[in-house]
């Protein structure tokens, strides 16, 4: 039993055990999003640049996702990487500067996620469309 | 809570740490507003187009520069976190890494800015 002076309240093993799967899989998510946003990132950046110098118009936009379905699924993968991503981020964040760690947070933050996939999915099939 | 003391920040570990949670937190931010952004003028592209206008304002072009630049050094300082923890990590390349990170994003953000 731990005894020391403001310790942490014992946490029930199994608990712990849970907790720690939890993270492990959070950390797998994070890592396996960031190898395939590396990828996506680059893309979009060279895009961008692109653009930038042919002259950004809404016209040019849709023209250039509807060139192909390869764009509109490219999209569609970039946006199920950054919503398992960001969150994921966002937790070690919160976690580590504003001490805000739990359920409730977890809560929110898995929220986030699914406001992020589905504004983002929405973003995407409307170009795409 | 234990406290480091400050020789802990004098690194540049440190602070590629911090510039990659500040851009990470800068873009997750910035996220809701570039695809809501996109999705309603989409639907109208007039009104893309006069967003567009609005965005040659040179405050605006700064904060889309700093943009490009958060974007491109959360992706090329992860790439170098994913080669510590998967490929191995030795400490005397790792300033090396550090400053090819900021020159490539330094480059991405340089070339936004000059075609923008």
């Amino acid at each position: 039993m731990d005894v020391r002076a403001g310790a942490a309240p014992v946490v029930d093993a199994g608990e712990r055990i849970e907790g720690a799967r939890f993270a492990a899989w959070l950390f797998v998510l994070q890592r396996a999003s960031a190898a395939v946003l590396a990828l996506c990132v680059l893309v979009h950046l060279a895009t961008i640049l692109y653009a930038v110098r042919h002259g950004l118009s809404a016209q040019a936009i849709v023209a250039r996702v509807h060139a192909s379905a390869v764009w509109p699924a490219f999209y569609a993968l970039f946006v199920v990487a950054v919503a398992v991503h960001a969150p994921i981020g966002l937790r070690a964040v919160v976690g580590e500067w504003l001490r805000m760690r739990g359920p409730l947070v977890d809560a929110l933050l898995a929220l986030a996620a699914a406001g992020l996939l589905v504004g983002g999915l929405y973003t995407v099939f409307s170009l795409g469309l | 809570m234990r406290h480091n003391d400050l020789r802990s920040r004098d690194h540049a570990g440190y602070w590629a740490f911090v510039v990659h949670r500040v851009s990470g937190l800068v873009l997750a931010l910035f996220l809701p507003v570039h695809f809501s952004v996109l999705s309603r003028a989409l639907a109208n592209p007039a009104g893309l187009d006069a967003f567009f206008a609005w965005t040659s304002q040179p405050g605006v072009k700064l904060a889309e520069t700093l943009l490009v630049l958060a974007l491109a050094v959360h992706l090329a300082g992860g790439v170098r976190l994913l080669f510590v923890e998967f490929v191995g990590w030795r400490a005397e390349g790792q300033k090396t890494a550090i400053a090819l990170v900021a020159a490539a994003a330094i480059a991405c953000a340089l070339l936004f800015a000059l075609n923008a």
